[in-house]
């Protein structure tokens, strides 16, 4: 480990439910050093009361998102250096969901959405069918398997304005996962899926901002995904199908 | 906040809104070119059904557009809701098609 060369200003919100306000602690910058080292060390080392979330520290699990000077991002493949501004650091709990405590959020509302938004697979087949043959190369396989990615971090969630006006909106990863298994040709649950992307909370409260493609971590497009659903809901209300 | 056959129609009316504002700002063009005066120009509008329709539709679709547009500002910016929010949709409309409406009859009656 390399020594400290230069101490971190770190405005940590601590809170819960009743409302908080930011904390400010020093803690010493290393080489490489993540801002999941950085609430790390925090909690470890100054305050252990410090509550935060995170699991496999790889950009798998997508569990250890937060609000970094203000913009919503994954923190165990977040750099310090990328993102400290003159030796400051203000980290937040991810906006647009209820928070437990500190930088820790209540996620249920969030899949809760994912359900709403018909987010299960619902196969056509049975385990004592064939496998299903699927064309890695056909127009829809290659839509599904560019939404398909999504590691449920809730960045695009938080980064997402339509979500914070209208909090009844399903926001974009839900409709990003409507989207892969509405092309996936394996599934039974379309219209159903359908009827819940097309609802009051659905994908036509979009403005394209497209916040959530700038910010989505795995470099997934949630914006284009909820473009195709309104071109897929509206060709559905035309043919009679919604 | 609004079903999604509101959007469509927000969108239908928008396709329909295009053509016709560049329809506007030609004749606008060649009507200044031309050195029209306003007489002249009445005198080419009045009684004209092609005028008159074509105003009468965009000044419907400006409607529409523009209070579905201003509905979701409501919605989403002052928690505007239900029974407020259908009414100062529907109001917007009809202050919207009202004005319009006066206008092309004064060109085209």
């Amino acid at each position: 480990m390399q020594e400290p060369t230069d101490i971190l200003q770190v405005d940590v919100w601590r809170g819960d439910t009743s409302g908080g306000r930011l904390v400010i602690y020093q803690v010493p910058q290393q080489l490489s050093q993540t801002i999941l080292d950085v609430v790390t060390w925090i909690q470890r080392e100054q305050d252990p009361q410090l509550a935060y979330r995170f699991s496999c520290r790889v950009g798998m699990c997508g569990s250890c998102a937060m609000m970094v000077n203000g913009i919503p991002r994954w923190t165990c493949r977040t750099h310090v250096q990328k993102v400290v501004q003159n030796n400051r650091l203000t980290i937040e709990p991810l906006r647009n969901l209820p928070v437990i405590k500190d930088l820790v959020c209540d996620m249920s509302e969030f899949f809760a959405k994912w359900k709403v938004a018909g987010g299960q697979f619902m196969p056509r087949k049975t385990r004592q069918d064939p496998v299903e043959p699927l064309l890695p190369d056909s127009p829809k396989r290659a839509a599904a398997n560019a939404a398909v990615e999504c590691i449920n971090c809730a960045i695009c969630y938080a980064a997402c304005d339509v979500v914070t006006w209208n909090p009844g909106y399903l926001g974009p990863a839900a409709l990003n996962r409507a989207w892969s298994l509405l092309n996936d040709e394996r599934d039974s649950g379309q219209q159903a899926r359908l009827r819940a992307i097309a609802s009051d909370a659905g994908c036509h409260n979009c403005h394209s901002h497209a916040n959530c493609t700038t910010y989505c971590p795995n470099e997934l497009n949630p914006s284009a995904s909820i473009a195709g659903l309104k071109r897929l809901a509206a060709r559905a209300v035309f043919t009679g199908n919604l | 906040m609004h079903g999604f056959r509101i959007y469509l129609l927000q969108r239908i009316s928008a396709m329909i809104m295009a053509p016709l504002v560049l329809l506007h700002l030609g004749v606008m063009i060649v009507v200044i070119q031309g050195g029209l005066d306003s007489a002249e120009i009445l005198s080419r509008t009045r009684g004209s059904l092609f005028w008159g329709g074509t105003y009468g539709l965009f000044v419907l679709v400006v409607s529409v557009h523009a209070a579905i547009g201003i509905r979701v500002v409501m919605f989403e910016w002052m928690s505007f809701k239900g029974f407020k929010l259908n009414l100062v949709s529907w109001l917007v409309f009809a202050v919207l098609l009202m004005m319009g409406a006066r206008a092309v009859y004064a060109v085209v009656a």
